[in-house]
């Protein structure tokens, strides 16, 4: 192999796995330690800069970040980054006058489409920069699905306005009760650039017979906003919920809330094949949510205009040596008596205000054809963000795709080409303090995941608003942040330094440095001191070792950045040096728009 | 020495041994010896070996005396047996607990200064005796633990730290113990694990006295240039004889595909050693040509490595003194303590 370039910045963030699992590459390693210092507002601030909302992220975040942790693969628990996240968030000062306000006008007015998350990232991003930016926004509030699809039993709505109002009460047009009609018009209207972030509002229906001769069937998001605006406030005692993702597990739970007694989740598939991410099944399973498996809804049964029920095929799989499931086989047909039914299977987005022939250009499933690195569409100065642009995804995401978005519309903007993007950056610092010091706490704590705190099951139901989860306590934070593998304090190889005396090697706790005779990747995987199978890990090679020409090479998958190596090295061939990724935002551009 | 200890944690899929245990099962301490020390690596050589040996930890005795190298034994197998004696009598403890008891595996680990200055008698007689263990010899030509002065090992006119020469002719204990009678003796580098791993466990395997030479380099005092025992000079003087790989009881032949001539030697046990002559002159049965070879490359100033000689019908201490094939400790006690009557019976003999 040829020696890792260790000046492209994508080597060591790839190392860091937490923060490039991230789609906002949040520095996770960073912030964990600040709050291990106690800087919770500093923390607060690392987080922010990328991901923008961590109060709410450390809430609700779909936590891209925890099935990539290292410490996942080593012995199988996570580090709890987003309740991490929240701590710094719960715990931050005031952090207003830390943000720059907004910058002085340069005359380019920006409209963007829904008050969600990748709308209210493009405002922070160009705010400084002395953009007018104006919000229409279709509800009374602003927050999107933040608002009206995540109940506030798991998302209090204090923290969510207050989020929101670091950036609307910087400066923005925030028009609420303004539903765009028409693209048309919007564009009519003269804005610089118009940015589109309307989610996926649209609840996939289930037409089975009966689906619309009772309207105690509702669409799962549809029935969550009218739970968050207080237009339903209660629900029957049997309720019957279809389908198994997290918006399910929002309903279920939110039933429980308005009076429903007797819940039940219905799958079609068994188990390891639901949507829903763990945490939020288990947490549904705990206010005892009954989930059923394998049945398959036929049909809604109503009588003289009452939902009586619904009848369901109970279906059978085999799995197969691959893990696959069979096509399934119909047992029988059960009935299962209910008051309500919500359907939650899915959602996407939908454009009926965007004229056809505007010039956005529509691909052949009547979505936006979207630039995945622009976020632009056919129609220069229009850009899209969060669901609407490649449906339905996640609220980090949405950040995310607002963050690009700020960049096309600034380098638009100021005439330049948006397809060429900033380049990242990579800053390295070594973290000596002395002979065996490091600026990190580099000792391995074999402490087990923290366990979130909830509220008692008989407290929370009496009220939607009770939020269940408590927050990690003092002691819990303590011992969490000591879990961080510190991924981001990277080992730095010299090979003209090494001696080859096998130090490093040979204190290595989890053997994954070699010196060996270089080779192909396939080949040198093949005779690594620890079994070296998991190929989305990186392989670390240096350069001919100066007395055998033989290579280092370290494999990054499962180092716990304890800097033993760098410690029984004797001549400082290895060095533990903290990396900083940088990553350009359009706040940091020097865009000349006049 | 670090402040922190090694984490437990270790790679998930680590291999494990016929035994279930994995090499981290072979540990000791945390090192307290110099960043780079050769003997962590020798350390780490022999903790490899046993492994691959599959030998339960708690069936080992480690021995030791005086030195940075006699420090070592507390650094691997913290499951094995331990005594850390005084300067240079290693060699008197480990006969007398092979005495006691032979059906532990023996290794003593001692150092050029504890062996050839303060512990040279001892050395010798042990080997006489031919007892049955491992005596590693790590190898650095300095004393380490006092600052780096010149040891019996060192090679005449090899340069100290600060620049003196040493004046002296160094004893070669490889040669010396073939001139004793050893009758397994090799010499390998702490930093060659492919060379020094299979060569310990041969001599493991090897029933009586094995004596391996290990270069193994102080990083603090004796590895600048103009030193003979430095990292750098150890491997650019190499001059490998032979090859030893050891082959189980049970384990298939690989033939390998490196040059040389192949044989095999079948050990006390029934594992055997392929022994691959990398030096087609050299005979590591043939003592006088073995001698003659070392001297002759010494002068040149290589450093000669490789499993030097080997006598395969050896016959140890036990064998020799016709002593009980049991280790004492489990002797039932009437016959280990006959009795007052006994011993009056065995003294009237002399009277």
């Amino acid at each position: 192999m040829k020696p890792t370039n260790s000046s492209d910045p994508n080597h060591f963030h790839r190392v860091v796995d937490c923060q490039w699992g991230c789609p906002a590459h949040t520095d996770v390693p960073g912030y964990i330690r600040q709050i291990a210092q106690g800087d919770f507002t500093g923390a607060y601030l690392e987080n922010r800069k990328s991901n923008v909302f961590p109060g709410v992220l450390g809430r609700v975040c779909d936590r891209p970040c925890e099935p990539a942790c290292r410490r996942g693969r080593l012995d199988e628990t996570p580090v709890a980054i987003c309740r991490l996240k929240r701590v710094a968030a719960d715990l931050s000062d005031d952090i207003r006058d830390k943000l720059p306000p907004k910058g002085s006008s340069i005359g380019k007015r920006i409209a963007c489409v829904g008050a969600g998350c990748a709308s209210l990232t493009v405002a922070n991003d160009l705010l400084p920069l002395g953009y007018d930016i104006t919000i229409f926004e279709q509800h009374d509030k602003p927050g999107g699905l933040m608002r009206t699809n995540i109940p506030s039993f798991r998302l209090p709505a204090e923290v969510l306005d207050d989020e929101i109002d670091l950036i609307v009460g910087r400066g923005v047009d925030l028009r609420l009760n303004t539903p765009v009609n028409s693209m048309k018009q919007l564009l009519e209207e003269g804005y610089d650039a118009v940015f589109i972030g309307t989610g996926a509002p649209r609840g996939k229906d289930l037409d089975l017979p009966g689906r619309h001769d009772s309207p105690r069937i509702h669409i799962g998001i549809d029935w969550l906003e009218s739970v968050a605006f207080e237009h339903t406030d209660n629900i029957g005692e049997n309720v019957i919920i279809i389908g198994v993702g997290n918006t399910a597990m929002d309903c279920c739970r939110s039933a429980l809330r308005l009076g429903g007694k007797n819940v039940s989740v219905l799958a079609r598939k068994p188990r390891g094949w639901f949507k829903a991410s763990a945490w939020e099944l288990e947490d549904a399973e705990e206010e005892d949510v009954n989930i059923l498996i394998n049945h398959s809804p036929k049909a809604f049964i109503v009588e003289n205009g009452v939902l009586k029920g619904m009848t369901f095929d109970k279906l059978h799989y085999d799995i197969d040596s691959d893990g696959e499931l069979s096509r399934p086989e119909v047992l029988e047909e059960v009935f299962l008596p209910c008051d309500d039914v919500i359907l939650a299977i899915g959602q996407d987005n939908a454009f009926p205000w965007i004229e056809r022939d505007a010039g956005i250009g529509f691909n052949k499933y009547d979505a936006p054809d979207v630039d995945e690195v622009t976020h632009g569409v056919e129609l220069p100065g229009v850009f899209f963000g969060g669901d609407s642009a490649f449906g339905p995804k996640n609220i980090i995401w949405a950040v995310e795709h607002g963050h690009r978005a700020a960049i096309s519309i600034h380098k638009y903007c100021a005439g330049e080409d948006i397809q060429e993007r900033p380049p990242r950056g990579m800053n390295l610092q070594s973290t000596k303090m002395g002979i065996h010091e490091w600026s990190y706490s580099n000792d391995f704590d074999d402490s087990e995941r923290r366990k979130m705190r909830h509220v008692e099951l008989t407290e929370r139901f009496k009220n939607i608003r009770i939020e269940v989860e408590l927050g990690f306590d003092p002691e819990q934070t303590a011992l969490e942040v000591e879990r961080c593998l510190n991924c981001d304090v990277q080992t730095i190889f010299s090979e003209k330094l090494c001696i080859e005396c096998d130090a490093c090697m040979d204190v290595c706790p989890v053997y994954c440095l070699t010196i060996t005779d270089n080779g192909e990747e396939d080949d040198l995987r093949t005779r690594l001191r620890a079994p070296a199978d998991n190929k989305d890990q990186i392989l670390y090679v240096s350069d001919a070792l100066p007395q055998t020409g033989k290579v280092m090479v370290k494999d990054e998958n499962l180092c716990i950045h304890c800097g033993l190596c760098a410690e029984r090295c004797p001549t400082g061939a290895w060095d533990m040096r903290k990396s900083k990724l940088v990553i350009p935002y359009a706040t940091d551009m020097k865009a000349d728009v006049s | 020495m670090s402040f922190i200890k090694k984490p437990n944690i270790t790679h998930p899929d680590l291999p494990r041994n016929a035994i279930g245990l994995t090499l981290r099962d072979y540990e000791g301490s945390m090192s307290t010896l110099c960043a780079g020390c050769g003997h962590d690596s020798v350390s780490s050589a022999i903790m490899q070996a046993y492994f691959e040996l599959s030998v339960e930890p708690h069936r080992v005795a480690k021995v030791s005396g005086i030195g940075c190298s006699s420090k070592t034994p507390t650094y691997f197998l913290g499951g094995a047996h331990g005594f850390n004696s005084v300067h240079g009598r290693m060699p008197s403890i480990a006969t007398g607990a092979n005495a006691a008891n032979r059906e532990l595996q023996y290794i003593g680990v001692s150092g050029d200064g504890d062996s050839l200055s303060i512990g040279l008698g001892q050395f010798s007689h042990a080997i006489r005796r031919n007892v049955n263990m491992l005596y590693m010899l790590e190898n650095n030509g300095v004393y380490g633990l006092t600052k780096g002065q010149f040891s019996a090992s060192a090679d005449k006119g090899s340069k100290a730290k600060k620049g003196d020469a040493n004046a002296y002719s160094p004893i070669d204990p490889a040669l010396l113990a073939i001139s004793l009678g050893c009758t397994f003796v090799g010499r390998s580098f702490s930093g060659d694990k492919e060379h020094l791993v299979p060569l310990i466990k041969s001599a493991i395997s090897h029933s009586g006295f094995s004596l391996l030479d290990i270069i193994s380099p102080c990083v603090t005092f004796n590895d600048h240039e103009g030193s003979t025992k430095s990292y750098a000079h150890t491997r650019e003087h190499m001059r490998e004889t032979v090859y030893a790989d050891f082959v189980g009881q049970h384990e298939e032949i690989v033939t390998r595909s490196k040059p040389g001539e192949y044989r095999q030697v079948t050990m006390h046990d029934g594992s055997r050693v392929g022994l691959r002559r990398v030096d087609e002159n050299y005979d590591p049965t043939d003592r006088i040509s073995a001698i003659s070879y070392i001297e002759k490359y010494r002068a040149e100033g290589a450093v000669v490595t490789g499993l030097l000689y080997v006598e395969e019908s050896s016959e140890d201490m036990h064998t020799i003194l016709g002593s009980t094939d049991q280790a004492l400790c489990n002797v039932p006690y009437d016959k280990l303590n006959p009795g007052a009557e006994a011993l009056k019976r065995i003294q009237s003999r002399w009277r």
